[in-house]
């Protein structure tokens, strides 16, 4: 499926665009490059397509109908092979939509190669596909496979399957946007967040000028902070820069319109209903304002360790036991809208006073300020930072108190300056079954560092996982061993982790040149692939920095 | 936390002792009964003729299939192969004790009756049909049942048994025929030259570059290669053994050569440029990698290619499966590649069939798979 675009005469039909757009996202490794390939196709889709394709790259999947083995067997049996050898190909390609594709004939029976269905058309099917019993579902998918090409079925599985995920930001796709229809950037990155329905949404409703489509629960597009390289010195005169805490919870917007209050997630969920204590605040907050904070267990004003509310956040129903042991509450940091005014062009120092006097306006616990860290100098700074452990912070954020409130991850305003560099990620490259209670699951794992092409093992870690996530591993692990032996698996470099530790020193003994002291797994980086992981030169400057 | 990583070392070598055990037990099923062909730990080897195929330790007398380096070893006191083939052991084995015959023409070695037939893999590549007794044998050497129009067309040898490679022998290696390939590598280069790029192939230095350059040839006649590429290209015309013309000239990349002589250039490279600072002279370019390994898309994006051409010199699936019913075999024996898979899948079928281990598939184009392994990559768009 990797050749080169046909050049053909006739215009491709939607499916197709879709199908090349998602080729070219993932073969072109340039920025620009990935740009134009956004820009071509909005400028060929027709608009009903458009619309479903800024659904899709901004996470909004329809729901799978239909389980992969189905879709396996199926597949399977269309093209004559028995299981185990659909499986092989499947352990080798890695990617269950790929190896249908590259499995099913290359021979059509679309004949007289009239252009494929609307990308709209395949997603509006697949809504149906929920009410639609097997037999049809099965039909439906036989037939799409039998007229589409391989890049087509390769996309028709993802969305299919529900996982559709793209390589590039939703910044790039509403820069892709802005450069052909007339609207700042940062507007149309408002326009597409929130809660929409694609299929009920026109692409002139979702972004034309005129429309004004009265969304009130809709965020604003977070601003975000890249991680200081230099020295904060360099950042010039103290007494331009505020300080706080940065805190390991939920970055969250608290939204009141309407009389309504709504609590949306950075990954753009709405998540009012997970914490019933907010109710409170529906009350009591003014109308028709936005609150940027940061949701965290909080009791008697003190921070918590985020696993405590971790645990009650995959619930479905929060129980009353929950909410007494994780109690959320909101630090503030920023004030969006007030009075149905955008503010975010105000310099922060003046959109802070207007947050603080709010938040001692409605004075309930569950809305704190986040403190600003009083200093004076950047040495004093950074004693305070080695502190941001005892308070349950990860480091310290740095803002500009004239800066704006941006749009994405932009330099310059506002700096994160976590206290934890002893920190990396990296992939799993072994794994190996636990003892006593967990005998029967893998649970231990060694971890591994790219180097150019290779991948250098350099840590066992353990712990810090949760026992459901320990439970995904091992089943990822049992689906993806390469090579057994006794009681270690070598297993698929896919599952991304961050690994914290307390020291690095160098070892002469290990492949790595270096051996870590208290590694532990941090978090499961399911965000991050494989090509971005930490490289065997990380570890090595860490070494430097730290080892001695 | 040393001692632990230390012993994962220890458990990869124990794997490897005890994978090549477990394939020592197989063979000896079929020791039971004394063979034509024996697979020994120097190779294959044909007692009543006292002969090795393609043997990887020296020997007294190897039969060579075909030039690739991990079926043509040093250091055999004789050597039998195809005439197109003795110029290629000769650039990479120096002088040695050759004898060469063509294709279809038996000899006899010591009441053996052995002839070579065209394998379709590379120039020279031959299958080895051995017969004693009656009883016959067929070794593929590597082969394609796809005519490449360089390397002989792939015959059909009807045998008892049948010695097959399984390099792609899974049913996701499905080939694209060489026309459409090539006008995809054509267009490429026109695009990349409109860009003001260009064109690096990376392509095996002996057998994919020579099929990519007659490919290229039909759009441009500025054409630089690697050293490697540049000495087997020589070797091969100067041998005498292609018709006139069908390679184009071309020129080697010296490091004398200003940065602007390769403006919309082709370049073909081996594998090992492709992560070389060698290859940063040729900016601005887009790079192509020729190889059946570039079916998969992770390949692709693992190696940051800008294009991958799917062209490979080995059968894909569907052709082994043509080419074991071929030859009407009762009993197949796999070597190196997907081996268990294949096996397996011809037993299910009716085909006795067992998967023998052999030191090939370190060639270029066989050995991706070994890399494919260990850096596996899953990347954004992936579930
Ligand atoms: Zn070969
Ligand atoms: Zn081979």
């Amino acid at each position: 499926m990797n050749d080169v675009t046909q050049h053909t005469n006739t215009t491709p039909g939607g499916m197709q665009l879709f199908a090349s757009l998602v080729y070219d996202l993932g073969t072109h490794t340039k920025t620009n490059e990935k740009l134009e390939a956004l820009i071509k196709y909005f400028s060929a889709a027709d608009d009903k397509d458009k619309v479903w394709m800024i659904a899709l790259f901004s996470g909004r999947r329809p729901r799978r109908t239909i389980s992969p083995s189905k879709i396996a067997t199926w597949c399977a049996e269309l093209v004559g092979l028995p299981l185990w050898l659909f499986e092989e190909s499947y352990h080798t390609v890695g990617d269950l939509s790929e190896t249908i594709a590259l499995l099913i004939p290359e021979e059509k029976t679309n004949e007289n190669n009239s252009p494929s269905r609307s990308l709209s058309w395949y997603v509006e099917k697949f809504l149906e596909l929920e009410k639609s019993d097997e037999q049809q579902k099965k039909k439906f998918i036989l037939d799409s496979w039998a007229e589409l090409s391989a890049r087509e079925i390769f996309v028709f599985n993802k969305l299919l399957s529900s996982t559709f995920r793209v390589g590039v930001s939703q910044n790039m796709m509403v820069n892709a946007l802005s450069k052909l229809i007339k609207l700042e950037s940062s507007v149309i990155a408002h326009r597409i967040s929130g809660n929409w329905d694609p299929s009920t949404t026109s692409f002139s409703e979702l972004l034309s000028e005129e429309s004004s489509v009265a969304d009130h629960s809709k965020p604003y597009p977070f601003y975000l902070a890249y991680a200081i390289e230099d020295d904060p010195e360099t950042l010039g005169d103290t007494n331009e820069w505020q300080a706080e805490w940065k805190w390991d919870g939920i970055r969250g917007q608290i939204i009141k319109r309407n009389g309504t209050l709504f609590v949306w997630s950075r990954g753009e969920d709405l998540i009012t209903e997970k914490f019933p204590e907010y109710h409170l605040l529906a009350e009591k907050l003014p109308d028709k304002i936005v609150i940027d904070g940061e949701i965290l267990p909080v009791k008697n004003g003190q921070v918590l360790n985020f696993n405590v509310l971790q645990t009650r956040i995959g619930r479905k129903n929060v129980t009353k036991k929950q909410l007494e042991e994780a109690p959320a509450g909101i630090f503030a940091y920023d004030l969006l809208e007030v009075d149905g005014q955008d503010i975010r062009e105000l310099p922060l120092h003046e959109r802070r006073q207007r947050l603080a006097a709010i938040v001692s306006d409605v004075n309930v616990p569950q809305l704190m300020l986040s403190p600003v860290i009083d200093f004076h100098s950047w040495g004093q700074l950074k004693e305070i930072r080695l502190t941001s452990r005892d308070v349950n912070s990860e480091g310290i954020m740095l803002k500009r108190k004239s800066s704006p409130y941006q749009v994405g991850r932009k330099r310059g305003d506002w700096w994160k300056w976590k206290i934890d560099p002893l920190a990396i990620d990296a992939v799993m490259v072994y794994a190996q079954k636990g003892a006593g209670r967990r005998s029967n699951l893998y649970t231990d794992y060694t971890f591994a560092v790219r180097d150019g092409e290779k991948l250098i093992p350099f840590t066992k870690a353990y712990s810090g996982l949760t026992d459901k996530e320990f439970a995904q591993v091992d089943n990822f692990v049992k689906r993806n061993s390469l090579e057994k032996f006794g009681p270690v698996r070598t297993v698929k470099p896919e599952l991304v982790f961050e690994i914290a530790f307390e020291g690095i020193a160098a070892s002469n003994r290990h492949k790595s040149g270096v051996a870590l002291r208290f590694p532990r797994i941090s978090k499961w980086r399911h965000d991050k692939p494989v090509s971005e992981i930490n490289t065997l030169d990380d570890l090595k400057k860490m070494l430097e920095i730290y080892g001695k | 936390m040393e001692s632990k990583l230390q012993c994962i070392d220890v458990r990869r070598e124990a794997l490897g002792r005890q994978l090549a055990l477990f394939h020592d037990s197989r063979l000896t099923i079929h020791d039971s009964t004394t063979m034509l062909i024996d697979f020994t730990d120097k190779g294959l080897y044909c007692s009543a003729g006292n002969f090795y195929l393609d043997p990887w330790k020296p020997v007294e007398k190897a039969v060579i299939t075909h030039g690739h380096s991990d079926h043509a070893r040093w250091g055999s006191q004789q050597y039998l192969c195809h005439h197109y083939t003795l110029p290629i052991l000769k650039l990479r084995l120096g002088e040695n004790n050759y004898q060469t015959i063509g294709w279809n023409e038996a000899i006899d070695i010591n009441g053996v009756k052995l002839s070579l037939h065209p394998a379709g893999h590379i120039i020279g590549s031959s299958q080895v049909r051995v017969e004693h007794k009656g009883e016959v044998w067929v070794i593929s050497g590597d082969y394609k049942t796809e005519n490449d129009g360089i390397s002989g067309v792939f015959e059909p040898v009807k045998c008892h048994t049948f010695v097959t490679e399984s390099t792609f022998g899974l049913p996701i290696y499905k080939w694209k025929q060489q026309s459409e390939i090539f006008s995809n590598i054509r267009n490429w280069i026109l695009d990349n030259q409109s860009n003001g790029k260009a064109s690096v192939l990376i392509a095996y230095s002996l057998g994919k570059a020579q099929r990519v350059l007659r490919a290229v040839k039909e759009v441009t006649g500025n054409i630089f290669a690697h050293g490697a590429v540049y000495n087997m290209h020589q070797t091969l015309t100067n041998a005498g053994i292609l018709a006139e013309g069908m390679l184009p000239e071309i020129k080697r990349v010296v490091p004398e050569m200003p940065k602007e002589t390769f403006r919309n250039a082709v370049i073909i490279a081996p594998p090992s440029a492709e992560s070389s600072p060698w290859i940063k002279k040729f900016t601005p370019y887009s790079l192509g990698i020729c190889s059946g390994w570039m079916r998969v898309r992770g390949n692709q994006r693992r190696k940051n290619a800008d294009e991958g051409f799917v062209l490979s010199d080995h059968c894909d699936w569907p052709g082994l499966l043509t080419a074991v019913e071929a030859t009407g075999a009762q009993r197949v024996f796999v070597t190196h590649g997907f081996q268990s898979v294949f096996s397996r899948y011809l037993n299910e079928a009716g085909i006795e069939a067992a998967e023998i281990k052999t030191e090939y598939g370190t060639e270029e184009e066989e050995a991706v798979q070994e890399l494919t392994n260990n850096t596996a990559e899953q990347v954004a768009t992936d579930e």
